[in-house]
């Protein structure tokens, strides 16, 4: 099969690449073994600056929605984070002291969602917290499965009765003049956060759970939708095995599924991620990346990958692809002429190109920018 | 150096990092609190079943074995095959009669073909249907598929000369469906690959791919039928043949299922085994050409079976359609139309298949097509029955857009 464009895979930096490639008019595909690091997304785009006009466009109209405002944001635990382009569910203050009295609300069996942490960071902050676990009926039959009652799960029964959690919430506050709630809602619905914030008569600030990430997932469910409507080709399950490279020319890739039929393309996004998606792999001896061979920045010495202690910063984390300044990908000392590394499969060799998601964000822009202007 | 042959365990189960991915995808878990969840009834599950096999949970059985997790996990594990490869070595319930006769396709085929103005008539009586359910507790809401008065097999054979004329020539895996179900999709296959100049032949004899064996605890059946298919299709192959087939979960079983849950080695055949949608498309991307009719018109939509999505050959179906001068081509969100095969026959599990099919159905109303085309005959019993659309194989549609 033959595309102007084949892409390795299909997280944020693949999804972002193909659909400003679709947008342009090119044909392409994108090869995506597995889901991606969206379904951790804290909500947050890390190290991002307000969104270009293309950007922002690309989000509207795959139905994304963001806001932005340099500030911090609240996590999980109760702590605060510097944090600016989100999505709307993310609350987003200019200072971590945002209330005087929260009314914190869990629901009564789900486990994925530290209440007391939260209530502790707040105090800290000198908010006064009361903590409330709702029972709802609808929730109930989860509960059979306690193992299995997580966000996704709740986020779609939320979907249908979010008004009930609004009736009951209005019931609850008493004096308080916020609510921090798990961030289970909006997972197809994506009007729902909103019509929560609109209902309930107080501010409402929506608090991360363990994964997986509901705003994570929609967001990548909402991606791959407008990939698809501009007739993008997204094969997933599919394993980019290896490649056919001649003279420093990526002519076709190889995938597990389609085995003797091979992926002819113009040019190629290599968009696997870190570690964690297996866009990097490491041995005792090495760190390699599979799909080509690449040449991988990193430390020799195995023991100079890693610090003892676990909570130091961890070098095997800026570990990635060596590129060249264009972004093409290099082999052999070599850079090969129509293969850009994007994403997190770039770990920490493009500082310019700034961490995380804006990384992704960022770096497969500009891949698709040199892509454009040479054809 | 090999690191993997050292440390890869049993369907990459040791892989798994916790990540919850799968849970999201399942569709069982979204209807039905009593399943544990694919990484529970997988690799959680396996380390304890390892341990004891005291651990294993029935339930496991609601498993649609649809293949979601593995395709929707970031670390390769094989989660189905976890689930599948557990049932069959630790459930020691024997089959129900209900589940031997869901199971028994080939043989059900065989026995009702003879009288199927009869059978037709019969199974689709509301009396039947009510004393089906209560006596082997098949739903009664079902409605069943109708057997087809002549065999596809007894109708190729009739032109067995008129196929051997042609200069290529491929062997076809037709399914139990195609036999005694829906000749018509044979025979619009022949139609198509006549028109590419390719002449289609039986196989020496076919069995059952035993795909509904597996489910429903008949493994030992399952394992017969595969080494035969197996000796059968390499037969076919050693003659320079390539072994087509139309249906997506047969497929997925002669080429994942036979070596991955009953240990049936397939390497000889794997690479000659093909949906017949991506061997059309290899050879029209070769040069080959097909005549449309030029007044065809079709607003199609596409619905991707879960056991195509895990072959990965979707696509081959989906540019195959969108080549047809005259199709309005929408592709459907990837989602389990909730039949799973035998699964949503069974009293047990209407409730929930319905459940779990409710978001594609309201899809389908949305685009509202002329045909929703897919590759599987079980989807297209539950996207018939529970929206009224008509469902067709990309294969039937290409044989009806055909200039003659
Ligand atoms: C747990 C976690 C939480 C995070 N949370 C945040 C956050 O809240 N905010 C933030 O800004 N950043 C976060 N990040 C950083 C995150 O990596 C980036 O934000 C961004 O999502 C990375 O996108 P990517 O497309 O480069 O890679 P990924 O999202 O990792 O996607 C890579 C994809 O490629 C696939 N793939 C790999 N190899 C192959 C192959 N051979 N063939 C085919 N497909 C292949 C993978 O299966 C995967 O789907 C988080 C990262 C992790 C791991
Ligand atoms: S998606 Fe894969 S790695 Fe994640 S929990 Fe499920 S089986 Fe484990
Ligand atoms: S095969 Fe389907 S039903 Fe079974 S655990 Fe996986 S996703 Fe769930």
């Amino acid at each position: 099969m033959k595309f102007n464009t084949v892409i390795i895979g299909g997280g944020l930096a693949g999804l972002v690449a193909g659909i400003s490639l679709q947008k342009a008019g090119q044909n392409t595909a994108i090869i995506s073994s597995g889901q991606n690091a969206l379904h951790f997304f804290s909500g947050t785009f890390e190290s991002m600056e307000e969104p270009s006009q293309q950007l922002a466009e690309l989000f509207s109209e795959a139905g994304i929605r963001t806001h932005y405002q340099a500030g911090v944001r609240l996590m999980p635990l109760g702590t605060f984070r510097p944090a600016a382009l989100s999505l709307e569910d993310i609350s987003l203050f200019p200072t971590s002291h945002f209330g005087k009295k929260v009314l914190i609300v869990n629901f009564l069996g789900y486990h994925d969602f530290f209440s007391s942490f939260l209530a502790e960071g707040l105090e800290k902050q000198g908010m006064s917290c009361r903590i409330h676990q709702l029972k709802l009926a609808q929730l109930e039959w989860l509960e059979q499965s306690p193992s299995e009652m997580r966000s996704v799960q709740i986020a779609r029964i939320m979907d249908r009765i979010w008004d009930v959690v609004v009736q009951e919430v209005r019931v609850l506050l008493k004096d308080e003049d916020t609510v921090v709630l798990p961030q289970v809602f909006g997972l197809q619905d994506i009007s729902v956060p909103g019509r929560i914030r609109q209902g309930i008569p107080a501010q409402v600030v929506f608090a991360g759970t363990l994964p997986p990430s509901v705003p994570g997932i929609r967001t990548q469910m909402l991606l791959k939708r407008r990939y698809e409507l501009l007739g993008g080709t997204y094969l997933a399950g599919d394993e980019a095995t290896g490649a056919h490279v001649h003279e420093g020319v990526v002519h076709s890739i190889v995938t597990k599924n389609l085995d003797s039929h091979f992926l002819e393309a113009g040019h190629f996004i290599l968009a696997s991620g870190g570690f964690f998606s297996k866009g990097l792999r490491s041995n005792p001896f090495q760190i390699q990346e599979p799909v080509f061979g690449l040449d991988v920045v990193q430390a020799a010495d195995r023991s100079d990958w890693y610090q003892p202690d676990f909570m130091q910063e961890q070098p095997y984390m800026s570990f990635g692809v060596q590129t060249d300044a264009q972004l093409h990908a290099v082999r052999d000392g070599q850079a090969l002429k129509n293969l850009f590394a994007v994403g997190s499969i770039l770990g920490g060799t493009r500082p310019e190109m700034g961490t995380a998601a804006g990384l992704a964000i960022r770096s497969a822009l500009a891949a698709v920018d040199q892509i454009l202007r040479r054809s | 150096m090999k690191l993997q042959e050292y440390t890869e365990s049993r369907h990459n189960f040791e892989e798994c990092m916790k990540c919850t991915v799968c849970t999201a995808y399942c569709p069982v878990l979204q209807v039905n609190p009593r399943y544990p969840g694919p990484k529970q009834a997988g690799p959680d599950g396996e380390r304890l079943r390892l341990k004891d096999p005291y651990f294993f949970n029935y339930a496991l059985k609601y498993c649609l074995n649809c293949k979601r997790c593995e395709v929707a996990c970031p670390s390769d594990v094989k989660v189905a095959d976890l689930i599948q490869s557990a049932r069959i070595r630790y459930d020691k319930s024997k089959p129900k009669l209900r589940d031997r006769i869901l199971a028994s396709t080939d043989f059900m085929g065989s026995l009702a073909r003879p009288f199927a103005p009869i059978v037709n008539g019969v199974t689709g009586l509301g009396i039947t249907k009510n004393v089906l359910d209560a006596t082997l507790k098949i739903d009664h809401q079902r409605t069943f598929p109708k057997y087809s008065g002549r065999s596809f097999e007894a109708w190729l054979r009739r032109r067995e000369k008129e196929q051997a004329a042609f200069p290529e020539q491929v062997s076809y895996f037709h399914g139990c469906y195609v036999n005694y179900n829906y000749p018509q999709l044979g025979k619009d296959l022949v139609k198509v690959l006549n028109a590419l100049g390719v002449g289609v032949r039986l196989l020496e004899k076919e069995k059952c791919c035993g795909i509904a064996m597996i489910t429903n605890g008949m493994s030992e059946q399952a394992t017969r039928h595969a080494t035969h298919n197996v000796a059968a299709i390499e037969a076919a192959v050693h003659e320079g043949r390539k072994v087509l087939t139309t249906s997506s979960s047969c497929t997925l079983t002669l080429r994942e299922e036979y070596p991955n849950l009953l240990g049936v080695d397939n390497t000889a055949i794997r690479d000659s085994l093909l949906m017949a949608t991506r061997f059309i498309y290899e050879k029209l991307e070769r040069g080959a050409s097909l005549r449309f009719r030029p007044d065809f018109h079709k607003k199609v939509a596409y619905h991707v079976p879960c056991h195509m999505e895990r072959l990965g050959w979707g696509v081959f179906s989906e540019k195959l359609l969108r080549l047809i001068p005259g199709v309005e081509f929408t592709l459907l969100d990837s989602a389990c139309c909730g039949i799973a095969g035998t699964y949503g026959f069974k009293k047990e599990n209407y409730a929930a298949s319905q459940a779990i099919g409710a978001p594609l159905f309201e899809q389908i109303r949305a685009v509202d097509p002329e045909v929703v085309a897919c590759d599987c005959e079980t989807c297209k019993w539950q996207i018939e029955m529970s929206t009224g659309y008509t469902v067709a194989n990309p294969i039937s549609i290409l044989a009806e857009a055909l200039a003659d």
